[in-house]
């Protein structure tokens, strides 16, 4: 039942044109600052032969794509997620679903790996864009690997608040609008946290990232986005719900 | 009386809703056996669609049990849900797909297996007089034609309740009379509740008639007892929700 879902979103996503224009835009974006980056790299080459230890390219190159990556999903997740429920709402097709053999669950879970999956694929593209480095020399593919398990992970916080969000209302600018202010909240967060370097860094989910973007694949925040998921999917089944029983 | 309960197809006792204080239904019954259409009446407000709404678990009942086939709607929704076709007010279209898109999606949410998809779907599109229309967006259809795919929508999984809330409203005369024969055509198989506000259709597809007024039933009878006390069902409408 799941899977219909999920096609069903799919589907949805791919016949606006909305996905491919954001899908375009994010590889330039993102492209751009791999040729920047490349470019200050081979400037920098020969100083860099002469330190004892130096940075690869990875490190130089790649991790900085995939920071740059973080952000840019930041600001489109609330464009691609704003449309999952408060649309439906609006439309009044909801009741399509609700109707349905499907539980409240399923139609949840469903839209949220609908867009992951979308996700998925703008993931894959940069981590293509980064194997074309290997022309050039060789790569650090355990950082290419956190980095690409992080910022899944970061992403699918920001879809499942997006998709939270969603529910709330019936007017998909709303949603968006919403959820972007929350999201920038939680980076505003981050800036703060890296100032006091206190307890309020825990709660920053670029920060959290930032772990995964340095190499460093840590359990407390696997932890943290993990949990961050299940509370927010939990939350949007559970308003769902409450809408059937006192709306 | 075994043969009876056997072919109730939907049973449903004491509903109530209540939005905060107000009460939108109060004590509600109704009993639908396989082969009837069931013409619910009332004046805007009377109750119809929070009643509907939650015969199809769209909205759960404040108190009082439904029943679908015997299985439970509240204990076991899944279940259930897979007797029940419903068209609401509003038909749930998505104005970006293709009729055959979409009428395939509602055929996969109401499991049905892969093997005879195509041959369910050519079939309700006849049924429903939309074999021309399979490659057609939804959104640029006509209001008559989108209503079309509501119903269509609705019966795919041949369903044995089928819940339609003013499934006439916006059609032309010709139209009416098309959907009005398709319902009677599925309430020889099936059982039908219809809402409406022309008490003309229901003397020619009803064979039973419910009035609500303020969330009660305030009138129960088959068409054919009224027809004998020959009293109009104009009459009864206006006095009892006046």
């Amino acid at each position: 039942m799941i899977v219909t879902i999920i096609r069903k979103e799919l589907s949805m996503l791919f016949i606006s044109p909305l996905a491919w224009i954001l899908l375009a835009l994010i590889q330039l974006i993102l492209t751009w600052v791999f040729l920047v980056r490349l470019d200050a790299f081979l400037e920098i080459q020969s100083q860099l032969m002469q330190i004892a230890n130096p940075p690869g390219i990875t490190e130089i190159i790649i991790s900085p794509v995939f920071a740059m990556a973080a952000i840019i999903l930041l600001m489109v997740t609330p464009l691609l997620s704003m449309r999952l429920l408060a649309e439906e709402r609006r439309n009044h097709t909801l009741t399509l679903l609700i109707s349905a053999p499907v539980s409240m669950t399923d139609i949840v879970i469903g839209k949220f790996l609908g867009l992951m999956v979308f996700f998925l694929a703008v993931i894959a593209l940069i981590v293509a864009l980064s194997i074309s480095l290997r022309l050039g020399g060789a790569l650090d593919f355990g950082l290419i690997l956190s980095n690409t398990l992080g910022l899944f992970l970061v992403t699918a916080c920001f879809s499942a608040l997006g998709l939270y969000i969603s529910s709330l209302t019936a007017q998909p600018v709303i949603a968006a609008i919403g959820t972007l202010g929350v999201l920038l909240g939680l980076w505003m967060f981050n800036l703060a946290a890296s100032e006091t370097d206190g307890w309020l860094q825990y709660f920053s989910l670029l920060k959290h990232f930032e772990q995964f973007n340095q190499g460093l694949i840590d359990t407390l925040s696997i932890a943290y986005f993990i949990l961050f998921i299940v509370t927010f999917l939990v939350l949007t089944i559970r308003r769902l719900d409450g809408e059937r029983l006192h709306g | 009386m075994a043969d009876e309960t056997a072919a109730l197809t939907l049973s449903a006792q004491n509903l109530c809703r209540k939005y905060g204080h107000h009460t939108a239904v109060q004590n509600m019954n109704v009993e639908l056996r396989r082969g009837e259409v069931l013409g619910l009446l009332g004046p805007n407000g009377a109750g119809k669609t929070t009643t509907m709404r939650m015969l199809t678990g769209n909205l759960a009942p404040s108190a009082g049990s439904i029943e679908i086939c015997g299985i439970d709607l509240l204990d076991k929704p899944r279940e259930a849900k897979l007797h029940l076709g419903f068209l609401p007010e509003i038909p749930p279209l998505y104005h970006d797909m293709t009729v055959d898109e979409y009428l395939l999606l509602a055929a996969r949410l109401h499991r049905i297996n892969k093997q005879t998809l195509q041959a369910v779907l050519d079939n309700v599109k006849q049924r429903c007089g939309l074999e021309v229309q399979g490659r057609h967006v939804i959104g640029t259809l006509s209001k008559g034609f989108q209503q079309r795919v509501g119903i269509a929508q609705a019966i795919i999984h041949s369903p044995d309740v089928i819940i339609l809330d003013e499934p006439t409203v916006g059609l032309d005369p010709n139209q009416m009379r098309e959907i009005r024969s398709l319902i009677r055509e599925l309430g020889v198989s099936s059982s039908v509740i219809l809402s409406t506000h022309i008490l003309s259709e229901v003397e020619s597809v009803c064979d039973r008639v419910q009035i609500m007024h303020k969330g009660c039933v305030v009138f129960d009878q088959t068409m054919a007892e009224l027809q004998h006390q020959g009293t109009s069902l104009e009459v009864v409408f206006t006095q009892l929700t006046q």
